[in-house]
């Protein structure tokens, strides 16, 4: 008991260092610079990645809806907290549109995650009883759906169609996501750490002992579907937020693969792994692979292959690698902790002399 | 105009869709039957035979660039399966998928890049561009020839699975994986065998697709790849005749629903189709019981 209070002091400090390393990082540099960009958008998928990993790593429901959910809680903050004199403009097509009111920011938010999940409540009622690849197509097909009924012409006033939503309140300081990120990431930690997150192992294991060990398999997994779900709808909110402007035509399947591909990388079942990967991903695929894109010259040699989009390939033939032979990816089911990082360095010292 | 002469021309562009959509989603049932595997870059094998095509026929007449476009589609899912699914046989069902997924987006992102992202102009095939008058209704002659050609290519396939030993080795890979190693069969070559089948179908469904396209882009092919799942799921997953009539339902209601007005619900009637289809009847329209086994 005292270890573990220590350890969450610990945690709080090193969380609170954070925060202050974040604050004086983002007041000694210009906020336009890449650093900065991919910490917004790096924290914004963990989030995102996290609240997959419950879901697909956690609980072993193989699901593919998380851009359907992410556009649900991107549309409905948008919706919600366009300022009022804004919306004669956005939506032109439809006078103005039906909604004539603008929430705060937070309840915004608060309700996109709440919308998400009461979606995911209602989607949950029939396509969880499906089983594993059956699972993954149906939750995919659920956001194809959710994309098309957004896009529809008859709920222009709400939606505004295929247009744009912008001109909605974003964040300025780096703070803002991180901190948004980390208390939801906290609360799934929490969960899984609970009796609720006992029984959603319990049936990633094994469904059949799980369930006779008396385990509510319908009622944990719709737990877990509609956990996730409510994250990824504020997940989906923050993302509207950094992007200010939002499309549904852009949260298309591959937005959920590569989602995917974070947990996959970061590692099944593993929070930290997931916060890891995304940071890397982001960083690898904003950052530190640009210099593929661009036409290269060594005196005159002209570099061969170097062109738009040649960054991507790059990518995603090191994500098969990984997929193919770090199958457990970066942390396996592991949890990223101090105390065993002293324990290997200590092994690492003593391991000579024993 | 009576109803009929409104609702003709759509129909028969919903026969020749899901007759396209057929000739996918073999490929799709075929390796879920034998790998239980949804192989997710199928659509894009697809969508890069339609590239294959606009390359070759750039430089080379038709009656080479034509089978070439076959030959390197069936190279390619031959490759894809060697590379990215041979090594995970022995791992769990989620991996192969992830790995299918990683298969997708790395092919979504190569295309990308070739074409730099623009849209290319897709050939026109003499012959099956031209138009054609069917009662009322002007369309080009792909549309007769799709159905034609699938139902025909389907009868052989059936040959090759009920009256072959390569047909008898497949069928008995999918009714149970772990026996008919035991029996001898040779697995790796029976899957590669179903993986180049369902590239083949695949790169004819792209001709016939892309002709009533003018142009081809990286994206493109998801969608019609997803829908051919939906038809593979809809026949009963695993059974080709259930496959190729699910797609024909597909194509045609798709049709009869732009007809009536509601094209942006075309795409989600496909998928919410798919949703009640997996609730009533898990198994599909021909799909096989199968049991549980602990």
């Amino acid at each position: 008991m005292k270890t573990k209070k220590r350890g969450l002091l610990i945690g709080f400090i090193l969380l609170a260092l954070l925060f202050i390393g974040l604050y004086i990082l983002e007041n000694s540099l210009s906020s336009a610079t890449m650093l900065i960009t991919i910490l917004k958008k790096g924290v914004i998928y963990a989030l995102i990645a996290v609240s997959m990993n419950l879901l697909n790593g956690f609980t072993g429901l193989f699901s593919l809806g998380q851009a359907g959910f992410m556009l649900i809680g991107a549309y409905t903050y948008a919706i919600l907290t366009i300022p009022v004199e804004m919306r004669g403009m956005i939506y032109q097509y439809y006078d103005g549109g039906v909604v004539q009111f603008a929430l705060p920011a937070i309840i915004g938010m608060l309700c996109a995650g709440l919308l998400a999940a009461f979606f995911a409540f209602l989607v949950g009622l029939p396509v969880l009883r499906l089983k594993s690849d059956y699972l993954a197509i149906a939750t995919l097909g659920f956001a194809e759906i959710i994309r098309a009924v957004i896009q529809y012409e008859g709920l222009g006033p709400l939606t505004n169609g295929s247009n744009l939503l912008r001109r909605f309140p974003t964040f300025q300081s780096v703070l803002y996501p991180f901190a948004a990120a980390a208390i939801c990431i906290g609360v799934i930690v929490l969960l899984i750490n609970s009796t609720y997150g006992r029984a959603f192992k319990a049936i990633r294991d094994d469904e059949v002992a799980a369930e006779a060990m008396g385990i509510n398999l319908f009622f944990h997994k719709q737990l877990s579907f509609v956990v996730s779900s409510f994250f990824a709808g504020i997940g989906g909110a923050l993302l509207a937020m950094y992007q200010g402007s939002i499309q549904a035509a852009t949260f298309k399947s591959a937005m959920t693969y590569e989602i995917l591909l974070i947990v996959v990388i970061g590692g099944m079942g593993s929070v930290s792994g997931s916060i890891i990967a995304s940071f890397l991903f982001v960083a690898s695929s904003e950052w530190w692979l640009r210099f593929l894109d661009n036409e290269m010259f060594i005196g005159t040699f002209q570099v061969p292959l170097l062109r738009s989009g040649f960054r991507m390939v790059v990518f995603s033939v090191i994500i098969m690698a990984v997929v193919l032979f770090y199958r457990r990816g970066i942390m396996g089911d592991k949890e990223f902790s101090l105390s065993r990082v002293r324990n290997r360095l200590s092994n690492r010292k003593a391991g000579p002399n024993a | 105009m009576n109803g009929f002469e409104r609702l003709f021309p759509y129909l028969l562009a919903g026969v020749s869709v899901g007759g396209q959509y057929a000739l996918i989603a073999i490929g799709y049932t075929m390796v879920y039957g034998i790998l239980r595997l949804i192989n997710f870059a199928h659509g894009d094998i697809f969508t890069v035979a339609g590239f294959f095509m606009v390359y070759m026929s750039a430089t080379m007449p038709l009656f080479v660039s034509i089978p070439l476009t076959i030959i390197l589609t069936v190279a390619l899912g031959f490759t894809v399966e060697r590379v990215a699914y041979k090594p995970l046989r022995e791992a769990p069902r989620m991996s192969i998928m992830i790995s299918a997924i990683g298969v997708s987006y790395l092919l979504q992102n190569l295309m990308w890049y070739v074409t730099g992202g623009l849209a290319k102009q897709y050939p026109v095939l003499p012959w099956l561009s031209d138009s054609v008058t069917i009662l009322t209704a002007t369309t080009k002659i792909v549309t007769i020839v799709t159905p034609v050609l699938t139902v025909a290519l389907v009868l052989l396939l059936l040959q090759l699975i009920n009256h072959t030993k390569t047909g008898m080795a497949m069928r008995a890979v999918s009714r149970d994986f772990e026996t008919a190693k035991l029996m001898g069969i040779k697995i790796d070559q029976v899957i590669s065998i179903s993986f180049i089948i369902g590239s083949f179908l695949a790169a004819v469904g792209s001709l016939l697709y892309f002709t009533n396209y003018p142009t081809v882009t990286p994206t493109v092919g998801a969608m019609p790849g997803l829908k051919a799942f939906v038809a593979a799921v809809f026949g009963g997953i695993g059974s080709i005749p259930g496959a190729v009539v699910g797609a024909f339902l597909i194509g045609i209601s798709e049709n009869l629903l732009k007809a009536f007005g509601y094209s942006t619900f075309s795409d989600a009637f496909t998928f919410a189709l798919l949703i009640v289809i997996l609730l009533v009847r898990p198994t599909g329209l021909f799909g096989e019981k199968t049991i549980d086994k602990v």
